[in-house]
């Protein structure tokens, strides 16, 4: 991970100046490419992309999947993951669309799943899940129950599937365990061949680069936001990954 | 008791190994409780299935029927289910002891700690909302916060323990089939202790009494009779061969390109390794360490004289109380990492010192226990057995 930090550094100087306002567009955030590789292909994005030149990505998840104020929606990670890809993938119409409830257990969302996919008609599920149940102790094995439940009704619909984890947060980490549950969605992804977006790993090297004091304990909205933003970028990228939309012309990174 | 009570343990004097280890899990269990700690990669857990709490609970049952086992055969049922049960006591109050420590560091947390970004964490911390419902559930032992699942575990092993070391006295082997038989069970019908708000015990005690009682078979006259299979070669290759597979599935998890070596057929057969209810792969694989621990550290073995062992030797004498104190040491360590958002080289620096602290603590309880023995010469020798054995 060391090699991040100088990398990381350098695209700062680089960008040095242009880091400053509203939409915190400071790409001083890049994931190492092993963070976000794939050996799983999203062929239902690649097809709509390719055949239709449009995106519709349904988000389902808790709090973490949100911001707290009243700008919250504008600034976390569902929205930014939109302007992205609008941004990375030009010429298509991308809609990203959250349903986002605070304090939901991965078997209500299960249970949300037939209904999300029948009103959005998505090509892409991103499942952010583990947090709440990490707080409420649900049993991992009743955990990995519904995720599957989930997964199975988003394949019956006909779209892909990427499951997201938990953030890193290093205050809470000894009062809350959530490694069994990132265990469990980690083991899951390859048995069902989903995509997992790591985002406890992403985070976890952000820490180690000092890309992000995820230590702080004040009430910090900008950086809160800085880290959506990024969030959004490493799943866009991830996305583009593992779609294959990278070729020609849209492999500029801006 | 039974009429014809089996020979006990080879020699009546102890097994320095069995300190030695457990003095060693003792700085591992601590070292895996600080959350990324830099210095937790040398830890056991990372290099195969089992962790320290396998050899933690395996030598607890060892020592607990080396010593209430002579008690039982020498003074009987009640004198020695007595002892047990106050032992059990203690382990209950230092365990609501640290819990007392834990609620003031989420309580400092809880007032400090205000990181939007965090919002859904910080729920965590709700329970201190409702204080009569949480230290309540935290008495019966159904609420347990992370890193504290061990000393429940324990207690409830101590509460069963004096039925169970009457049949291990009576037929050892009976006594070894009724245990693997519970644990099949446990498998078969999937029960456990319930846990608050919700799910299970994090170790599930009707599967775990298994290394505890196998622990315990072992000291009352099973590990002579396992000795001829231990010192077979053949044992030792399978016991090697067993432990580099499990060393090459571990690696898999820590480097993501190394995955799709694990075949998908092996994968779905072998994962997910439970720990809850002591996975068999784990069992196997702490069997596979003992065996390979007892081959080439005998227990006549020198070093275990010389001083450079002797610190963990002398912490696994103590186990109770250098258990407890290093995960209040966990706690202050990862408290002190988390305001100074320190790296690791600050990790490094507190792991370091928590051992030192936890040997010098040892030292500190072996010289009170010897001026309290001076005290009283006639009867040192009794007690000796209490002291070396840590009780349990």
């Amino acid at each position: 991970m060391t090699f991040i930090f100088p990398l990381a550094m350098a695209i700062a100087l680089i960008n040095g100046a242009a880091a400053a306002e509203p939409a915190p567009a400071t790409p001083d955030c890049d994931v190492s490419e092993s963070l976000i590789a794939s050996e799983i292909d999203l062929t239902r994005v690649t097809n709509e992309i390719k055949d239709r030149h449009r995106l519709d990505i349904s988000v389902v998840g808790s709090g973490s999947s949100a911001l707290p104020g009243p700008d919250g929606t504008r600034f976390a990670y569902p929205a930014r993951l939109e302007a992205v890809l609008r941004d990375r993938l030009p010429g298509n119409e991308i809609k990203v669309t959250a349903h986002v409830q605070l304090r939901q257990t991965t078997a209500e969302m299960a249970a949300e799943m037939p209904a999300i996919l029948a009103q959005d008609k998505p090509a892409l599920v991103i499942w952010q899940a583990g947090t709440v149940d990490a707080l409420r102790g649900i049993e991992p094995e009743e955990f990995r129950t519904s995720l599957e439940t989930g997964i199975d009704a988003i394949g019956a619909a006909n779209a892909d599937a990427i499951m997201m984890n938990m953030q890193y947060s290093p205050r809470t980490e000894s009062m809350l365990g959530v490694e069994a549950y990132a265990d469990v969605m980690h083991w899951l992804a390859q048995q069902r061949s989903v995509v997992l977006f790591d985002r406890l790993a992403i985070m976890r090297s952000w820490t180690d680069s000092g890309t992000f004091d995820l230590y702080a304990a004040t009430k910090d909205y900008a950086m809160a936001r800085r880290v959506h933003e990024c969030i959004g970028r490493a799943l866009a990228s991830q996305i583009i990954n593992a779609a294959h939309l990278d070729a020609g012309n849209m492999q500029t990174t801006r | 008791m039974a009429t014809a009570p089996p020979p006990l343990a080879a020699s009546s004097e102890r097994d320095l190994r069995l300190d030695l280890f457990r003095g060693l899990a003792l700085w591992l269990i601590f070292l895996d409780h600080i959350p990324q700690n830099i210095v937790s990669w040398l830890t056991i857990r990372n290099y195969g299935f089992s962790d320290a709490t396998e050899i933690f609970i395996f030598i607890s049952g060892y020592t607990g029927a080396f010593v209430y086992g002579r008690t039982m055969r020498e003074r009987g049922f009640v004198l020695s289910s007595a002892r047990i049960l106050r032992r059990a006591w203690q382990i209950y109050v230092a365990h609501i002891f640290l819990f007392t420590i834990f609620m003031a560091e989420i309580a400092y947390v809880a007032a400090t700690f205000d990181n939007p970004l965090y919002a859904e964490e910080m729920k965590i911390l709700d329970f201190l909302k409702q204080p009569d419902i949480t230290i309540f559930q935290a008495l019966l032992l159904k609420f347990k916060p992370v890193n504290m699942d061990v000393l429940p575990l324990y207690i409830i092993l101590l509460l069963l323990f004096p039925p169970m070391l009457y049949v291990l006295l009576w037929r050892p082997n009976l006594a070894l089939a009724g245990s693997a038989l519970l644990y099949a069970l446990v498998w078969k019908l999937d029960f456990n202790l319930p846990a608050y708000p919700n799910g299970v015990w994090f170790f599930n005690p009707f599967a775990w009494q298994l290394l505890f009682v196998f622990g315990a078979w072992c000291a009352l006259g099973g590990a002579q009779r396992l000795g001829e299979v231990l010192r077979s070669r053949i044992v030792l290759a399978v016991a090697i061969a067993y432990l580099v597979f499990a060393f090459a599935v571990t690696l898999t998890w820590h480097f993501e390109s190394l995955e799709r070596f694990v075949p998908t057929w092996l994968a779905d057969w072998m994962y997910p390794i439970d720990k809850t209810n002591l996975d068999v792969l784990r069992f196997a694989h702490f069997l596979a360490l003992a065996a390979v621990a007892i081959y080439f550290v005998p227990s006549n073995w020198p070093g275990l004289k010389s001083p450079i062992l002797q610190p963990a030797i002398s912490c696994g004498q103590h186990s109770l109380e250098i258990f407890c104190l290093g995960v209040f040491l966990a706690f202050a360590g990862q408290f002190i990492i988390v305001e100074s958002s320190g790296g690791p080289l600050l990790q490094a620096a507190i792991s370091l010192l928590g051992i030192l602290i936890m040997i010098a603590t040892a030292k500190l309880i072996s010289w009170y226990k010897a001026i309290e023995g001076r005290g009283a010469p006639a009867r040192v020798k009794p007690r000796d057995a209490d002291l070396a054995g840590g009780e349990a």
